[in-house]
């Protein structure tokens, strides 16, 4: 085992900035809906709508992040060891079984979480966000003075907002569950915390090419 | 040098921003508003020193004629509105031009003036409307006083068409003329239907003397505004209208014209006006003082041999009265919604009903979500049930008044119920009067009649909360459709595929996690 440094500042800052965000849209949001009364309706609205202005400025920082720092590749799908993956969480971890795919710095997810993060990426993220934004800046037509950005239908942009709503809500809690089954119950919510993490390194070349890299990248 | 230029535009920017923070802002709609409203109206001329009304007038027409000597070509305009034609042209879509009004249009209270003109007619701004003989060509029928005199001791007499009581002074009147105070307008505004706020219920007598609860432009604590401080009028044509006997979209009194399209802080409430007439959030209540007739039975008259026999209830209200039926009253009413644009159908004399449509509506407010000039508005809508004639399917406009016993009035000769078939009678007599025909069978009808609420305007601490609207159950738009309101309305496909897919999530979590607790804990007790 070695503590290696696999979640620099701006990683944790986002992941922690979203989660919050997340939650505290899923809450104002839920209430517009009805679904229960916390903050009061004209409270919640327009908290929602300061943290998903707040929300989307982060992505665009993470979009920024991700691209220029390579951290994109983490999220490329793959289906090698994904039979594995998937045996492990059914069968192997009630066995005590170690984890098919070793974490790394260069691979951080496993080909399950690569398709998750993607999904909620390209398809969640994206949905809630234009959904969003149609929402907020839907106008009703009056006689033909205001320029009509969500169309007529508020129903669809709803449907489409919702939806989204309850699919993140679903993958909080999955999410949540999941972190406690790394190498320790609570290693990976230390690591997102701290940056830092026990990793099993039965690999020298792993880090070989690491300290590679790294001389690369400063020559 | 390029740093040098940065430091100096940066000092500017934030010396310019601090100058522009604290400079005066421009005053609000508001305060200038109540400014304007605040100045008293001072008469330039002294009516009392003209010699023309130093004269024993010995007819209220000899009154009109001294007040256009003077006022000349007045009475075109006065002949040219509704206050004196009692109709006026209208265009209602699918049936082109029409000329409706109170003279031909029939309401859900006391029916129409058809044959009973003598008492209706009272409010008439004219002398002597008692039959279909009144003369409205003759500029000395106008009654200049009713509603310009300012000494609140103007009484027109009931049954007379609109003349004067007799022991109204006629010089001293027209001595005291002024432009309209509430009391003038109030009247006939306030006492339509037969008894105070009967018709409206957001005009009524308690307006005279309230407080800014009640409403916040005519209370005595407020800047206890006159009506026609908002409803102005150019050449006697008065702005605003009341769509039970209007139809067209011109001529409306609206609040944006003092307070502007934009009047709140939040831009999220000001984009509500686009679909949201004002009056929706700022008239949560109507009828706050003194109860309003909601309901109407026509079909329980005249059941006793008098007819002025009458039963109250605990606060005072009538709600039985022999001639007139049973009623339902109702104070603090919380108003009904739908969506109007401004114009509206009438039910017209002689029409065939579809008695397997009901409630008939009497007036129609047409609107909907999808017409992009209709607005969510508050209505007072007044129930009743009346009279109607079987074969030919028209509603019946009976008649119900006369000077006279005996000509089939029914509330004269309802007394005689036992004796004569007095509805019967009445309606022949109405419909005869209006030339239509009557089978001489008569049955009751459910009909509704929607009268639009714009008076007793609240403090805006108690205006409308968005959760009043924006709820699943019992909001205030819960029975307006055509459009998905946040909070109000759900996808149940999503609703339902969304909640199971949480369950089916925390299920799975509380499985898998449950299974891994035990077997931790087995193998714990395996190790000892």
């Amino acid at each position: 085992m070695r503590k290696a440094y696999i979640y620099d500042t701006f990683n944790r800052v986002w992941h922690w900035g979203q989660a919050f965000l997340i939650l505290f849209l899923a809450i104002t949001g839920f209430e517009i809906h009805s679904s229960f009364t916390f903050f009061g309706y004209e409270t919640a609205v327009a908290w929602h709508n300061i943290a998903a202005i707040a929300l989307i400025i982060l992505v665009c920082f993470a979009i920024f992040w991700h691209i220029t720092t390579g951290t994109w590749k983490h999220y490329v799908p793959t289906l090698k060891n994904i039979k594995e993956q998937v045996r492990y969480y059914s069968l192997g971890i009630f066995k005590n079984d170690p984890h098919p795919v070793k974490k790394t710095e260069l691979s951080k997810l496993n080909p399950l979480q690569r398709l998750v993060y993607l999904g909620l990426k390209v398809l969640i993220i994206p949905v809630m966000v234009i959904s969003g934004i149609l929402y907020m800046f839907f106008r009703y037509p009056q006689d033909g003075t205001v320029v009509n950005f969500g169309g007529t239908d508020l129903e669809t942009i709803a449907i489409f907002h919702t939806a989204g709503a309850f699919a993140l809500v679903a993958f909080v809690i999955v999410h949540i569950y999941l972190i406690t089954t790394g190498h320790t119950v609570t290693s990976n919510l230390k690591a997102m915390i701290t940056g830092y993490e026990e990793l099993e390194d039965d690999e020298d070349e792993i880090n070989n090419n690491i300290t590679e890299n790294k001389l690369e990248s400063q020559s | 040098m390029i740093k040098k230029i940065a430091i100096i535009l940066v000092l500017f920017f934030a010396v310019y921003g601090i100058y522009y923070i604290t400079k005066d802002q421009p005053r609000d709609t508001l305060s200038v508003l109540k400014e304007a409203y605040a100045k008293e109206h001072q008469p330039s001329v002294d009516h009392t020193q003209f010699a023309e009304l130093q004269k024993d007038f010995r007819s209220p027409h000899e009154v009109t004629a001294a007040c256009l000597a003077c006022h000349n070509k007045r009475d075109q305009e006065v002949m040219q509105t509704s206050h004196w034609n009692w109709e006026r042209e209208s265009y209602i879509e699918g049936r082109g031009i029409i000329k409706i009004g109170k003279k031909n249009l029939i309401n859900n209270f006391c029916i129409g003036i058809a044959g009973s003109e003598g008492l209706c007619n009272t409010c008439h701004a004219g002398y002597g409307w008692v039959d279909t003989t009144f003369d409205f060509s003759e500029p000395t029928n106008i009654d200049c006083l009713a509603c310009h005199d300012n000494t609140d001791t103007y009484v027109k007499q009931n049954g007379t068409g609109g003349m004067p009581a007799p022991s109204v002074d006629l010089a001293f009147e027209a001595q005291h003329v002024g432009l309209p105070q509430k009391e003038n307008c109030g009247h006939c505004h306030f006492l339509s239907g037969g008894g105070n706020n009967v018709k409206h219920g957001d005009l009524e007598m308690a307006l005279l003397n309230t407080t800014r609860e009640v409403d916040v432009h005519m209370g005595k604590d407020a800047l206890d505004m006159d009506c026609i401080d908002c409803h102005e009028a150019e050449n006697h044509r008065m702005l605003g209208k009341m769509y039970t006997v209007s139809s067209m979209d011109i001529d409306r009194m609206e609040c944006q014209k003092c307070h502007t399209s934009q009047p709140h802080t939040n831009s999220t409430i000001n984009e509500h006006s686009n679909k949201v007439a004002c009056q929706t959030c700022h008239i949560p209540i109507y009828a706050k003082v003194n109860a309003t007739k909601m309901f109407w039975d026509w079909s329980k008259a005249c059941k006793t041999m008098d007819p002025n026999y009458y039963e109250v209830d605990s606060t005072g209200n009538q709600i039985y009265l022999a001639k007139k039926g049973r009623f339902v009253w109702q104070k603090n009413v919380t108003p009904e919604y739908v969506f109007f644009n401004g114009t509206a159908d009438h039910y017209l004399l002689g029409e065939k009903i579809d008695t397997a449509k009901q409630p008939i509506n009497i007036n129609t407010l047409n609107g909907s979500y999808a017409d992009q000039n209709s607005k969510i508005i508050p209505v007072k809508i007044h129930r009743t049930i009346q009279s109607y004639d079987p074969v030919t399917k028209m509603i019946i406009t009976p008649k119900l008044w006369d000077k006279e016993q005996g000509n089939g009035a029914l509330w004269v000769d309802c007394k005689d119920i036992e004796i004569k078939d007095m509805w019967g009678i009445s309606a022949q007599k109405g419909m005869e009067y209006v030339g239509l025909p009557f089978s001489g069978q008569y049955d009751f009808v459910n009909t509704r009649m929607f009268w639009p609420i714009n008076h007793m305007v609240s403090p805006k601490e108690q205006s409308l909360k968005c959760v009043d609207c924006h709820k699943r159950n019992d909001g205030r738009l819960e029975n307006l459709d055509g459009f998905y309101m946040p909070g109000r309305d759900y996808n149940p496909t999503v609703q339902y595929a969304g909640i199971s897919f949480i369950i089916l999530s925390i299920i799975g979590v509380a499985i898998h996690g449950g299974a891994r607790v035990l077997i931790s804990i087995r193998k714990k007790k395996g190790a000892k």
